[in-house]
């Protein structure tokens, strides 16, 4: 049984919608269309030309807009329990909402540590109340993310819990990765990893190359990454067992999943849209919204994402949002924390950076926005007749900028803050109801 | 120039020809009995060191009494910093005082370039963490140019830990930007890799300084000893130790201190005449008095003054008390 997600859905039932207009785009489902799509009581219902509009459904004038199916993150914090100032359910979905996403899941590294069955349960019942779109959430593969002991997994995962991680620090002790993953036999679940040695990555606050050499800032070289992967690769294939590997950043990190891969190990991967459109270059001004782990790396690294996303070797795009307070990040590049938030500008900086300039195709962006879903047993959402509604509008010519009217999110640690972006979600549908208007985007017509 | 002095690599050639000619006329100002001019009488200099600092915190104090500054002097133990004040709120602090420069010394890359976004002074750059310490290559290129007349074509070694030093960054930038032939050397874990992307060469052993006109040795941190960039003090010595065999007469040494006799140099080649260790010293203040002088007059001002933050006494040109 796959776990399931929580929101709460009570000012948002079953919405009946007709919009129309948009061209459909769902590349999972081999719809690419300019067609009018029908939504009734939360389903869509149907998919076609002049659809006749039920009573009671808001007319959508979605003309020039595309319409694709809404985006899954499984990788982002919300900083609950433990620093609500920085993100909560509620900021935290919103944001997610206006990028476009119908589903998240939390990660555990919060304080306390997502690590016992109780935080799982008090989690979920305050994404009942606060949730605006439905949210899963990770449990730590250790007690308290220390790497030793591992967590009560079979009682996490009959919680609810989505997976298993340490996210922000590595296992690092090779035999404590292999119990968890003999114990994935019991307990199911994909096992997520942060893959970094911090033998090598050591006092570093960027990637390791010409640019830290520059700046006198300590490296965190590409195979602290790198190695990790092959390594751990290596422990799942002779258990058998199932890891996904978090922000690929690395072209040598590449090769080790292709491997991987090849050799018929159990193994996904996910990519960072900054990882995909940044380097170590913009580390230079020595903003510390730069500054996150892994680092961005170096541009024949980028052009190998890039690449790898393509092929498919990279599974899926994930945020990794991580929101910080304003105090935190106006402190020296080494001093300040790694992160950056991602979810209201992942789409927009991946069409701005790569789709307009022809660099990856449209319907692969669309696709990896989402494919994360059923790595993590949620499935993928689809525009065909019968899924439920999981929509998002979006309007490619539109222009704006980042952080012009403020964040959704409580934090402000946008790598992208003040940049100007072109293509904008102007509504998103999730679980069959509107979780998100843009202001400008007019309610239309309601009979 | 600009506002500030951040890092060597925001000076053009023209920039630094313009500092060192002007720590020319001060160097002449400091040989009289009485070593100060009214430039920046009535105007402000705030020393914010964040670290213990001994040449760099006095020559610039030196620096700016000689050219009649009123200083303040804050070291972070001690002061508001101690009680867990943010930098930022702890530079918001001393901007409302109006100083026309903060010289600031901080343990962390970029410190001086946050400092300039949160304060309408000019900013001078005093060595932050391991990035840059650009009065340094200044009064090194100063000491040098002086001593040789020229720099095109010179070849400098710099030699030792370049991985932790913001001083062999600062100086990389600065003397191959005025035609020097830079090359360091040190031991493999302590020489950034892709360091040459900085315009240097890389050698990992000794062999070959005979070439050298300059050797430029830095200190080797004691801190640096505890982890395992280098086997032993004795072996870093054996290896990389300036000693009367290794310094020919013909060359020239500096340091930018303090030394640690017996370890990258020894003690017969600090005496030696060709070690120009304390010159760099004495060039130390008439530099901080030339970078304050332009920052403070003309260009910097002109900056400053387009930053909507201007109405301070008028410069005058450097004269006699």
């Amino acid at each position: 049984m796959s776990p399931q997600l929580d929101h709460n859905a009570q000012h948002r039932p079953g919405a009946d919608l007709l919009i129309r207009g948009a061209r459909l785009l769902d590349p999972a489902a081999g719809i690419d269309q300019e067609a009018e799509l029908l939504v009734r009581g939360g389903q869509v219902a149907a998919i076609g030309a002049d659809l006749e509009r039920p009573d009671g459904a808001e007319v959508v004038d979605a003309a020039g807009l595309h319409a694709f199916p809404a985006f899954v993150d499984p990788h982002v914090h919300l900083r609950t329990p433990g620093r609500e100032d920085e993100e909560d359910l509620d900021s935290g979905t919103r944001a997610a909402a206006a990028g476009g996403y119908c589903a998240i899941i939390a990660q555990p590294n919060t304080d306390p540590v997502v690590d016992s069955a109780p935080i799982v349960e008090s989690l979920r019942e305050r994404a009942r109340a606060e949730a605006r779109i439905p949210t899963g959430f990770m449990a730590a593969i250790t007690r308290g993310q220390k790497g030793e002991g591992l967590t009560e997994m079979a009682e996490l995962a009959a919680a609810g819990a989505f997976g298993f991680t340490d996210d922000g620090l590595p296992v690092v002790r090779a035999g404590v990765l292999r119990q968890a993953l003999q114990y994935q036999r019991l307990a199911g679940l994909p096992i997520a990893l942060h893959e970094e040695d911090p033998s090598l990555s050591a006092g570093g606050a960027m990637h390791e190359g010409a640019v830290s050499a520059l700046l006198g800032i300590g490296g965190i070289p590409s195979i602290s990454e790198s190695t990790m992967i092959a390594r751990d690769a290596a422990i799942a294939g002779y258990e058998g067992g199932c890891i996904h590997i978090q922000h690929v950043s690395a072209k040598e990190s590449v090769a080790a999943v292709e491997n991987a891969k090849a050799a018929g190990v159990r193994i996904t991967a996910e990519v960072s849209p900054h990882h995909l459109t940044l380097t170590d270059e913009a580390v230079r001004a020595l903003d510390a919204n730069f500054k996150m782990n892994p680092p961005l790396r170096a541009e024949d690294d980028r052009q190998v994402l890039i690449e790898a996303l393509r092929s498919g070797t990279l599974d899926f795009i994930a945020t990794d949002h991580a929101p910080h307070a304003r105090e935190e990040k106006e402190q020296p590049f080494e001093t300040a924390p790694f992160g950056i938030t991602g979810l209201e500008t992942a789409f927009a900086v991946l069409y701005t950076h790569l789709v307009k300039p022809g660099v990856l195709p449209l319907d692969v962006i669309v696709d990896r926005l989402s494919a994360g879903g059923p790595v993590f047993g949620i499935d993928q959402p689809t525009l065909a007749p019968g899924a439920p509604a999981n929509i998002t509008l979006v309007d490619l010519e539109a222009e704006w900028q980042v952080g012009e009217a403020g964040y959704e999110s409580r934090s402000a640690n946008s790598a992208w803050d003040g940049e100007t972006f072109q293509s904008r979600v102007r509504m998103t549908v999730a679980a069959g109801g509107v979780a998100y208007r843009e202001r400008s985007f007019a309610i239309g017509a309601v009979a | 120039m600009k506002r500030d002095l951040l890092s060597i690599a925001d000076l053009s050639r023209a920039d630094i020809e313009r500092v060192l000619n002007r720590a020319e006329s001060f160097a002449e100002v400091s040989g009289r009995e009485i070593k100060k001019v009214p430039t920046l009488r009535g105007r402000t200099v705030i020393n914010l060191f964040y670290e213990a600092s001994t040449r760099t915190s006095s020559s610039f104090e030196l620096a700016a009494k000689r050219l009649s500054a009123d200083l303040v002097n804050i070291k972070s133990v001690g002061s508001s910093v101690d009680k867990g004040e943010s930098l930022k709120d702890t530079v918001h602090t001393l901007s409302a005082y109006d100083p026309a420069a903060i010289v600031i010394r901080h343990p962390h890359a970029g410190a001086a370039g946050l400092v300039s976004r949160w304060t309408a002074a000019s900013v001078v750059n005093a060595g932050d963490g391991k990035h840059e310490h650009p009065t340094q290559a200044l009064l090194d290129l100063y000491t040098l140019k002086r001593r040789l007349g020229g720099l095109d074509g010179v070849k400098v070694w710099i030699v030792g830990d370049v991985l932790h030093s913001r001083v062999a960054r600062s100086n990389i930038i600065g003397l191959t930007k005025m035609g020097v032939d830079v090359t360091v050397c040190g031991p493999p874990t302590l020489i950034p890799r892709d360091v040459e992307s900085l315009g240097c060469r890389v050698r990992w052993s000794l062999d070959g300084i005979g070439d050298a006109d300059v050797i430029y040795a830095l200190r080797m941190q004691h801190e640096r000893m505890t982890g395992s960039f280098v086997p032993s003090l004795r072996e870093y010595a054996a290896q990389y130790q300036i000693d009367s065999r290794r310094l020919a007469p013909n060359q020239l040494l500096m340091h930018p201190g303090p030394v640690n006799r017996g370890v990258e140099l020894s003690a017969e080649v600090i005496d030696s005449p060709q070690a120009l260790i304390v010159q760099q010293v004495e060039s130390g203040v008439v530099v901080r008095m030339a970078v304050l002088y332009e920052l403070l007059t003309g260009g910097g001002d002109a900056a400053r003054a387009a930053r909507g933050r201007a109405g301070q006494a008028a410069p005058t040109e450097p004269q006699p008390a």
